[in-house]
């Protein structure tokens, strides 16, 4: 029993300890945030339809558990968003505005579809095309950033556009892409189910889809790995210090000798390899199939709130991935007696509230530099001063 | 001769939405915000304006005096877009947060909020108000009749006119005038370039930034409501990316207003044609591809993206763009 009560006290007193850490201060805001989203979304379910609101509320908060096919789904979600959220992050902490991962992801969707389909590639084959797709039509804002002084944001924009029609004419014109190619009633925009033409293509499931459902495959752990590998590449690395190097100051990078043109086209470049493994995560599990549209995927937007909510963090941008896929499964599963968007706007509110974070912290470290200052104070040492001076202005 | 007028007249009413947003969207970063909003402040401005439409669609007065009624409906998507645009100041300027999280934040609420609304005014799943029919301004409204073969002059006119179309035009000359010949547009463009300066010299960097963003909001409403005019047939909760392409015509134009007419007609302009590949016999028709039209609608940002290669060295954003600004930082 005083085993247990040691652990307690132990793991209480780190945890307050840890209050004087920035990113805990962090995770703090950002469930600050997330509780005041929901209130949100329940006090306006409350105008709405107040029969329902409460089981829209219970919807909301636990709809993605209350099946394995719904778990399932959010996990099935979650891989794609982590991923366009991990090429909006990373392009973020180096100082560019990705917000062409929609298109990245279109592209390298493309390129995986591709190589499953009509090369017969393996899975992990494909996967490397989508990556080599995204990698590529990031490569151009890039390109165009460094050499022509072109603003990422339109040129992202444009190529969004540009993407879309031209992956939708690749399909279109690639009669073994269709459906209608095996099967002569089939409908004619589709791509065909991976299933039944190139099973090798669809991701491993070991086992999981006896225990989950059939949407669920190794995608959630593809992504959560890449997510460590991107973290440990910006921050344990020369290579991504000098990406944040110039991220922070183009120019002050330049006058210490990292070649900026170099990097700026290497992170875009990544960023969109990102986004296009997380299109080859999504069709790749095999359960959905592209359809020609003039629709962009919302995939890749969605990838801005991912990285905004974790603040560019890659090791954040997991748990806001499926914080924003579980939110959505409860949202659909509100139906049909309130409109799935009813997630969105909650995910809209705690993205809004997270601007307010920065106060969070503010007022927190403010609390917690008062209270040591009396405790510097009570023991009399003041070189501790300077040290929590610095600290504070950290923020 | 009338494909000319068609080309033309579809041309301009493609272009009045891109320009208003445009317009309002240097407005903004000319004060050193960063503006990425404009997609939910065009949806939040055009769901009011519907909304006000649906109430008086019937209405014995509207039909008699239409545009004045669609004055109105252009008043209230301006004053909702700016409002709504006040909820992306607050938190660039008064919290000092990162400029995109409002601005991804509104763009995400719009939609869902118009959608949520419209189910609930509507009913359920009924996600689509109509356009009623005397809002397009025809040759009625000016006491003639249409001919059953119209001439060059009367597709110009009235293939595509709306009131926001006359309003744009006034709104340009307003707003370069203004940005650039009064004293408050001086004072503006000060607080996007230096706004250090700016402060030392007594201007209230705050309050020109929330005007700034204001503006773009009012205009942002009222290109809300052109670019359904534009579509031609209701409100459908989305704008199919249209905020995001504003803000291309924007840095296309180099945030200046006239260079920000001459992107948007040139955009409008291959958008256009895209739309009518069919019908202009001279263009190559590409028969053996499928979905050929796809190349066309590609065609609009492959040119911008080629002219951007060449026009970009002298591109200058104002320069304190997107740094919020802490008055004690001097």
């Amino acid at each position: 029993m005083d085993r247990f009560k040691t652990i307690y006290d132990k793991t209480w007193s780190w945890i307050r300890t840890r209050n004087d850490s920035p990113a805990f201060v962090s995770v703090y805001a950002s469930i600050a945030s997330i509780i005041i989203g929901i209130l949100f979304g329940f006090i306006l379910m409350l105008v709405l339809k107040p029969a329902d609101s409460f089981y829209g509320l219970s919807q909301l908060l636990i709809g993605g558990l209350t099946s394995t096919r719904k778990l399932g789904d959010v996990f099935y979600n979650a891989a794609p968003l982590i991923m366009t959220g991990l090429a909006v992050g990373f392009a973020f902490k180096t100082g560019l505005f990705n917000i062409g991962a929609a298109g990245q992801y279109a592209v390298g969707g493309l390129f995986a579809l591709f190589c499953a389909i009509v090369f017969r590639f393996p899975w992990w084959l494909a996967l490397l095309a989508s990556a080599v797709g995204g990698a590529l039509w990031g490569a151009i804002p890039g390109l165009f950033k460094a050499y022509f002084n072109v603003n990422e944001v339109i040129s992202s924009i444009m190529l969004n556009w540009i993407g879309m029609y031209a992956v939708n004419l690749a399909v279109a014109n690639t009669p073994k892409m269709l459906a209608n190619y095996y099967w002569k009633d089939a409908p004619a925009e589709r791509t065909p189910s991976l299933k039944q033409v190139n099973p090798g293509a669809i991701l491993p499931k070991l086992g999981l889809e006896n225990i989950l459902h059939e949407n669920m495959s190794i995608a959630i752990f593809l992504a959560i790995i890449i997510a460590i590998i991107v973290y440990i590449i910006l921050n344990d690395t020369v290579f991504g210090y000098e990406l944040k190097a110039v991220g922070y100051n183009r120019h002050a990078s330049r006058y210490a000798g990292i070649n900026e043109k170099r990097n700026i086209v290497f992170s875009m470049t990544i960023a969109g390899a990102l986004a296009g493994i997380g299109s080859g995560l999504y069709y790749l599990t095999g359960v959905a199939e592209y359809t020609i549209g003039v629709v962009l995927p919302a995939a890749g937007f969605n990838g801005i709130p991912v990285a905004l909510l974790a603040s560019s963090n890659p090791a954040g941008t997991i748990f806001s991935g499926l914080f924003i896929a579980y939110t959505q499964v409860g949202g659909n599963a509100m139906q049909p007696e309130f409109a799935k968007e009813v997630a969105d706007i909650v995910i809209a509110v705690v993205i809004y509230i997270s601007a307010f974070s920065l106060l969070f912290k503010e007022m927190i470290m403010r609390k917690n530099k008062k209270k040591h200052m009396n405790r510097i104070e009570k023991s009399g040492a003041h070189t501790e001063m300077n040290a929590y001076a610095k600290e504070g202005s950290s923020l | 001769m009338n494909l000319m007028a068609d080309v033309i007249s579809g041309t301009i009413a493609y272009a009045v939405p891109l320009l208003l947003v445009a317009l309002g969207g240097m407005y903004t970063e000319r004060s050193g915000i960063i503006n990425i909003a404009l997609e939910g402040i065009m949806i939040f401005g055009a769901l009011f304006g519907y909304l006000f439409f649906r109430a008086v669609a019937n209405g014995i007065w509207s039909k008699s005096h239409p545009q004045l009624t669609v004055l109105f409906a252009i008043l209230i998507s301006a004053i909702a877009g700016g409002l709504y645009s006040l909820l992306l100041a607050f938190a660039s300027i008064k919290l000092k947060a990162d400029q995109t999280i409002g601005g991804t934040a509104l763009d995400m609420f719009a939609p869902a909020f118009s959608i949520t609304l419209t189910w609930v005014v509507q009913g359920q799943g009924l996600t689509f108000i109509k356009l009623p029919d005397w809002v397009r301004i025809t040759p009625y409204n000016f006491g003639m009749t249409p001919s059953v073969n119209p001439g060059f002059w009367e597709t110009l006119f009235f293939r595509s006119f709306y009131l926001t179309t006359p309003i744009a035009f006034l709104i340009l000359i307003a707003a370069a005038v203004v940005l650039y010949r009064t004293k408050f547009g001086l004072r503006l463009r000060s607080c996007g370039e230096h706004p250090q300066a700016a402060d030392s010299v007594g201007i209230n960097v705050y309050r020109m930034r929330y005007a700034g963003v204001f503006i773009s909001g009012i205009l942002g409403g009222i290109g809300g409501l052109a670019i359904t005019f534009a579509v031609g047939s209701g409100f459908q909760s989305d704008v199919a990316g249209y905020g995001f392409l504003a803000l291309a015509v924007m840095i296309f134009g180099n945030w200046r207003p006239f260079r920000i007419l001459g992107a948007a007609l040139f955009f409008a302009f291959f958008k256009n044609i895209a739309g009518m590949s069919g019908s202009i016999p001279f263009l190559p028709s590409f028969k053996n591809l499928n979905y050929a039209h796809f190349v066309y609608y590609m065609l609009p940002y492959i040119v911008t993206m080629i002219v951007l290669a060449f026009t970009s060295r002298k591109s200058r954003a104002p320069k304190a763009e997107g740094i919020p600004y802490d008055q004690g930082a001097r």
